[in-house]
């Protein structure tokens, strides 16, 4: 029952789950057990490549919920990804211990260099493994909660909304570039070492960042399809379609947008903190409002409202990035401009409307069929 | 402060007893009472005073700009006004809640222009109207119970809507988006129900469906309809109140008010 209503009647879900779970046993299998001669051998920059992809898609994932199905455009969801990803460094960081440049047991190396004597309030506890992993969760949730509940609380709602995120990921952006904030200022954090004792380059490691990244996606997908195949799902439709209806329904409308905000800066921050230990780096050129543009991006592309259309829309634009960027960087900006432009007025509903578009006939009758099904049973059932 | 003091009302603002029986021993089930409301310093309602009887149906009409979809919006929590009260029964002051504690508290509001949800179904959109517990972490796992499926079987038949219960609602044609809408109200068990222009854009058929439907109504619930075209007011009216710039003209009968000569004047000119 609960299996058919959150994977079986959503195919393309299947599919594109199936294709990350493939993923998940082919990778490692290509890299570890294939030879390096052969050409099917996947070399561990490309394991790290696809695990940043998939983190990039459980980000995706964070911003199809509210945009695609509540219609709150955030255009700063990239906050929430470089906190969770700060958390994470932190706890990097305080795992280098004396292996840092300058040998000090407790403070990092920018620490030292800044002339600091001791550590900072807020970076107690992140030597913990689990503490770290809580401020992942807590802070950009708890950021997202005092955002949000100022900005829906006053009605902020479209575009005003988007611009005030944007302001809001650009504000953060010029803080953690400061010194004084101990964040590492410009550089960030880096050189990390290792990871629950593990070293952080070696191959079984990334291969694991890899795997986890994976399967959070996966659970974050059947999470975001458990919230909009609910009675709250159809709420948080109505919401985008007729807020003021669903308010003289008597629902709070506040509330919902709310807490869906909150559960999706929670799964960007999840995002980041996985993201950080494969590329080695986090620094504020991750807050960049830009970042966050391209975000919703990577969903336009894929499909939105869709929760899988953001993943393939995720993997597609970034794919394309990596190839365009190795033979002429300076020119991505624009081609990812003409790509909005271009789906903007050609593809409405993204990559995933035009395969839906082929299959024109069945499509139709398999949407409208489907819930008349269900919810007959559901009737029959009960009289 | 002030932000704080806002804090602590949305939180801790509980919903008022509605489960208890609305206290209308007087008879009259909504008072409004000396409302005024000005934007920037036009003064759409001017010290209003309307009363509505329990299960009465009462029309009101009004020149463009004379304060009914303002009075509307007091009435449901949308607009604050600057002076007057608004009570519900004897013990509720509406003034003191927001919109969804008075949509659950039981008064229903329809919306000038059809507002349903386009991308559900017929069956989805009564689904959702459904009088229950509101609250996010509830709507998460809620599913409908067998009373409330019986309830839904029992308004897509009120409204004529039962062959086309899984259509998809934006498929609707326009008559039957506005009764859908209605239905949506009666799903939440309103006391009081405002309905904003229904027959706007209707066939003569569909008028005359309508008229029916909320002649129906009427009785176990208090109907108020706003609506511009006097031959649709005419077949349904028993009360009709005369709104004009912000304040009654007069009330009474279809005849009573069409005969009076300060309506003719502000509906025929000087």
């Amino acid at each position: 029952m609960l299996t058919q209503r959150l994977l079986l009647s959503d195919r393309g879900g299947m599919i594109v789950l199936g294709l990350v779970l493939l993923a998940m046993v082919l990778v490692p299998i290509c890299n570890i057990l294939v030879p390096e001669t052969s050409s099917l051998h996947i070399s561990t920059f490309m394991v790290t490549l696809l695990g940043k992809f998939l983190c990039y898609a459980l980000l995706a994932l964070a911003v199809d919920l509210i945009w695609g199905y509540c219609g709150i455009l955030s255009l700063g969801h990239g906050a929430f990804f470089a906190l969770g990803g700060y958390a994470m460094g932190m706890y990097l960081m305080r795992q280098i211990g004396p292996r840092g440049q300058y040998g000090d047991p407790l403070l990092p190396d920018f620490m030292v260099f800044l002339n600091w004597k001791e550590l900072p309030w807020y970076w107690q506890g992140f030597d913990m493994f689990w503490f770290a992993m809580l401020m992942v969760i807590v802070i950009p949730g708890l950021l997202a909660f005092v955002f949000g509940w100022l900005a829906f609380r006053s009605r902020v709602t479209g575009v005003y909304f988007s611009i005030i995120t944007q302001a809001l990921t650009y504000a953060l952006l010029l803080a953690f570039f400061r010194n004084e904030m101990g964040f590492g200022g410009n550089n960030g954090l880096t050189d990390f070492k290792d990871i629950l004792g593990f070293p952080i380059a070696a191959n079984g490691t990334r291969i694991s960042l890899f795997l986890a990244s994976g399967f959070m996606l996966i659970i974050a997908y059947i999470a975001c399809r458990y919230i909009v195949t609910s009675r709250m799902g159809k709420i948080i439709v109505s919401i985008r379609d007729a807020e003021s209806r669903t308010r003289f329904c008597g629902y709070k409308v506040e509330s919902y947008k709310l807490w869906l905000f909150v559960f999706s800066a929670i799964l960007a921050g999840i995002a980041g903190a996985l993201y950080v230990p494969q590329v080695g780096i986090i620094n504020p050129g991750e807050f960049s409002p830009l970042n966050s543009i391209e975000l919703v991006v990577w969903v336009a592309t894929g499909g939105r409202g869709t929760l899988f259309g953001a993943i393939v829309g995720a993997f597609t634009v970034n794919y394309g990035k990596t190839i365009f960027t190795s033979y002429s960087p300076e020119t991505w900006l624009f081609a990812l401009g003409a790509l909005f432009v271009i789906v903007t007025l050609v593809l409405p509903k993204g990559l995933v409307g035009l395969f839906n578009r082929n299959k024109k006939v069945p499509a139709k009758i398999n949407t409208t069929a489907e819930p008349t099904n269900s919810t007959a049973e559901t009737a029959k059932e009960n009289v | 402060m002030n932000i704080l003091s806002q804090a602590r009302r949305s939180l801790g603002q509980a919903d008022p007893n509605f489960g208890a029986p609305l206290d209308t021993t007087k008879g009259t089930i909504l008072y409004v009472e000396g409302i005024t409301v000005s934007f920037d310093g036009f003064r759409a309602l001017n010290n209003l005073n309307l009363y509505i009887d329990e299960g009465e149906l009462r029309c009101i009409i009004g020149p463009n700009g004379a304060g009914k979809t303002t009075m509307m919006d007091v009435i449901t929590g949308k607009t604050k006004p600057d002076e007057g009260s608004v009570f519900f029964g004897q013990q509720i002051n509406l003034l003191e809640l927001s919109e969804h504690q008075i949509a659950r508290g039981g008064i229903g509001r329809k919306f000038q222009k059809p507002t349903i949800f386009e991308a559900l179904s017929v069956y989805e959109n009564l689904e959702l109207a459904t009088a229950a517990d509101k609250r996010v972490w509830w709507t998460l796992t809620q599913q409908l119970n067998s009373a409330q499926k019986y309830r839904i079987d029992e308004v897509l038949l009120q409204i004529g809507l039962q062959e086309h219960r899984y259509k998809n609602a934006g498929a609707l044609s326009h008559g039957q988006k506005q009764w859908l809408e209605i239905g949506m109200l009666l799903m939440q068990n309103p006391r009081v129900l405002l309905v904003d222009e229904p027959v706007a854009g209707m066939t003569g058929e569909e008028t005359e469906k309508t008229a029916e439907l909320l002649l129906s109504l009427a009785g176990d619930h208090s109907v108020i309809v706003v609506e511009h075209d006097m031959k649709f007011v005419r077949s349904i009216a028993r009360k009709v109140t005369v709104l004009h710039q912000g304040s009654v003209l007069t009330e009474g009968t279809m005849d009573q008010v069409q005969n009076d000569p300060k309506v003719i004047e502000v509906y025929l000119g000087e």
